[in-house]
């Protein structure tokens, strides 16, 4: 036995273990416990799960702001909805970022710092002032109009606010560089002479790259589509500042039933079965990404 | 009409010059080596074959139709790279039918033709491993399958041995050969061992600083080296430098290390007073306890190397010159360190170098 002993070795494997139970596992129980509980006005704002009855301590728990999510079709159409944009703004930042993670992956590596740096330089500013700064360039008589109307290409304001696109533009652009930094990853890993091999074998460039560079970066892309596509169905600050009287998304629903409903156990059974809906796609992921490892 | 016809070609990276206004012709059915020192162009020169890197000036023709600038996918010229470059996320047979698949080749056809490239390495029976779970003979293997199921009329391999033990190389050198004479495909054979393209090559090219240095067959670059480089780079080699004098009734060589005239092969036309240099291979050398009859250097033995079928005999003149000669089976029996020798060698076996 060297160096560590069983105590060291306990805490070293089980230190990730404890961080998760703390701020993943009992956060998470504690929003269960609340959507297992009914509303009520007062602090905290909801009945507890266990009170003393006739016969003692009785189990005072229920389903019923489960069933009020599953019959009252709203949140459904918001689940559809946000997991409906996420999609598309997850295919969006794909089919952009793949193009722009392979340049700089293939650029010389001077250019290659820089761009880098591009990619993530928007993390410097705040979420929240990036997201307003695209009212201010897509209002009527925002940056984007008053451009397209001096330039005589419209003439009256473009309706760019407020509706499906301005929300999949402020998704596709928040959520960008987390798709091109692991296909970066990826890519750069990607050995060339494969790609070589492949059109010396007789493939096209569309043909090496479907059958060559695509399934090769399979793990870029899986790790890129999660991380765009989980946060952006919870997003809340997009669809509420950006969308429209149409845009119906989860996140805007949970934020209406804690803060103006102040039904705090119907929005924590939201974010439950988001969870659970979210942890599909993960757990997916999870295996295929197992299954290549062990290839 | 030469299968591969290469004129002129030339590329610069930066500053260097890697290939340097190569020409070269290979004829159909060939093994053909290319044999340099590290860093002299070979694979750069192979790469502008496969249609990898463009060329800045020249033109390579393949089988009478250009294919300067031809994509790579468009060359009827395959290449098993250095590195193998096999897809880790296929199997062995989806590696090799690739190229077949490109082609949308009958699928019944594929498998087929996959079958009988796996029998050709002796390979069958690895079908479904993956290249992660093959030795690196095997992955050889594999490569040269999978360079060789599209029957190109050029195949190209660059260092093929180079990554295999000693042992395992020589085998898969008779191998190769073997399998070259029974698909009769040209083969082009970039080495930097000098023993490897002797040994497998039909024809050979030295290439030193990206220019060639001499194309011809194993025997005569060995024999008739055409320039110091070669006669230094190809086998082991004694180098007289000096100049051209008149000697006793023929041409002879004022050399500088051993500070005397050496007689040059008889019939020697070259112009008095010009640098040359005469080169004696160490098995043509002569070791004898009493001076002989005629030209002879002496020297003091100073080690010797038992190599298996003989010995190498390093030996030091008077002046301090290093030379080496081979004497075979137990004729080196009764050499010991510091013992006089007296060295010679039949004058026609020297070759004068004047490049
Ligand atoms: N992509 C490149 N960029 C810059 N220089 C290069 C590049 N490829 C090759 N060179 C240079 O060109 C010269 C020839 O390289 P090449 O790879 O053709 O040599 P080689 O004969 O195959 O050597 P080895 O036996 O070591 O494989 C070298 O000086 C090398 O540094
Ligand atoms: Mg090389």
């Amino acid at each position: 036995m060297t160096g560590l002993g069983r105590i060291g070795r306990l805490m070293l494997i089980g230190a990730p273990f404890l961080w998760l139970a703390l701020f993943f596992l009992l956060p998470l129980l504690i929003v269960v416990k609340i959507s297992l509980a009914e509303s009520k006005i007062g602090i905290p704002p909801y009945t507890p799960l266990l009170a003393n009855g006739s016969k003692g301590l009785e189990w005072r728990g229920t389903l019923a702001n489960y069933v009020l999510i599953a019959t009252d079709s709203l949140y459904l159409r918001a689940y559809l909805g946000s997991i409906g944009n996420a999609a598309l703004a997850t295919a969006l930042c794909l089919v952009i970022g793949y193009p722009i993670a392979y340049a700089i992956a293939r650029s010389p590596s001077v250019r290659r710092q820089l761009l880098l740096f591009l990619v993530i330089m928007p993390f410097w500013t705040s979420f929240l002032i990036r997201v307003y700064a695209w009212i201010a360039i897509l209002e009527p008589q925002g940056l984007l109009n008053q451009l397209l109307i001096a330039l005589g290409l419209v003439t009256a304001p473009l309706p760019l606010l407020n509706n499906q696109f301005s929300v999949q533009l402020g998704l596709v652009y928040s959520y960008l560089p987390f798709m091109i930094l692991p296909l970066y990853g990826s890519l750069s890993r990607l050995d060339q002479s494969l790609v070589e091999a492949a059109a010396d074998l007789g493939a096209r460039p569309l043909q090496a790259f479907l059958g060559v560079i695509l399934p090769l970066t399979l793990p870029g892309i899986a790790a890129g589509s999660l991380l765009v596509l989980i946060p952006a169905a919870g997003e809340f600050v997009i669809p509420d500042l950006l969308g429209g009287p149409g845009t119906l998304m989860i996140g805007k629903v949970l934020w209406d039933e804690f803060f103006n409903n102040r039904d705090w156990p119907v929005a924590a059974a939201v974010a439950v079965v988001l969870v659970a809906a979210l942890a599909l796609p993960l757990l997916a992921a999870q295996r295929f990404l197992e299954r290549e490892h062990a290839a | 009409m030469a299968l591969l016809e290469i004129a002129g070609i030339s590329k610069r990276f930066g500053a260097t010059a890697a290939v340097d206004d190569v020409s070269l012709s290979i004829e159909r059915g060939a093994f053909y080596a290319l044999l340099g020192p590290s860093g002299c162009g070979k694979t750069t020169l192979l790469r502008m074959i496969a249609g990898l890197d463009a060329p800045d000036g020249g033109r390579i023709v393949v089988d009478g139709t250009d294919v300067t600038r031809l994509p790579p996918y468009e060359r009827p010229v395959n290449m098993m790279f250095q590195s193998y470059a096999l897809f880790p996320h296929m199997d062995v047979a989806r590696n090799i039918a690739f190229g077949l698949r490109q082609e949308r080749m009958d699928g019944r056809r594929i498998a087929a033709r996959v079958e009988e490239m796996l029998a050709l390495v002796q390979m069958a029976g690895y079908e479904r491993r993956r290249p992660h779970q093959l030795s690196g003979g095997q992955r050889q293997r594999v490569a040269l399958a999978r360079a060789l199921a599209k029957l190109p009329k050029l195949l190209l391999l660059d260092e093929p041995l180079a990554a295999l033990d000693r042992r395992l190389r020589a085998e898969t050198r008779l191998e190769l050969i073997g399998i070259q004479q029974r698909v009769g495909i040209t083969f082009l054979v970039v080495t930097h061992d000098q023993e490897e393209a002797l040994s497998m090559a039909s024809r050979v090219a030295v290439m030193n600083r990206g220019r060639l240095a001499q194309t011809g067959t194993p025997a005569e670059i060995y024999e008739r080296p055409a320039s110091r480089f070669v006669a230094d780079f190809v086998g082991e080699m004694n180098l007289f430098e000096g100049e051209l004098t008149a000697g006793f009734n023929c041409l002879a060589l004022a050399a500088r290390s051993l500070g005397r005239q050496v007689p040059l092969p008889p019939g020697t036309k070259l112009p008095e007073g010009g640098a040359a240099a005469l080169a004696v291979r160490p098995e043509k050398m002569v070791l004898s306890d009493v001076r002989p009859a005629g030209f002879a250097i002496a020297a003091a033995v100073s080690s010797i190397s038992y190599l298996g079928g003989g010995s190498m005999i390093h030996f030091t003149t008077e002046r301090g010159m290093l030379l080496k000669a081979y004497v075979p089976g137990a004729a080196s029996d009764h050499l010991r360190r510091g013992m006089a020798v007296w060295a010679s060698w039949p004058l026609e076996a020297g070759v004068v170098l004047t490049q």
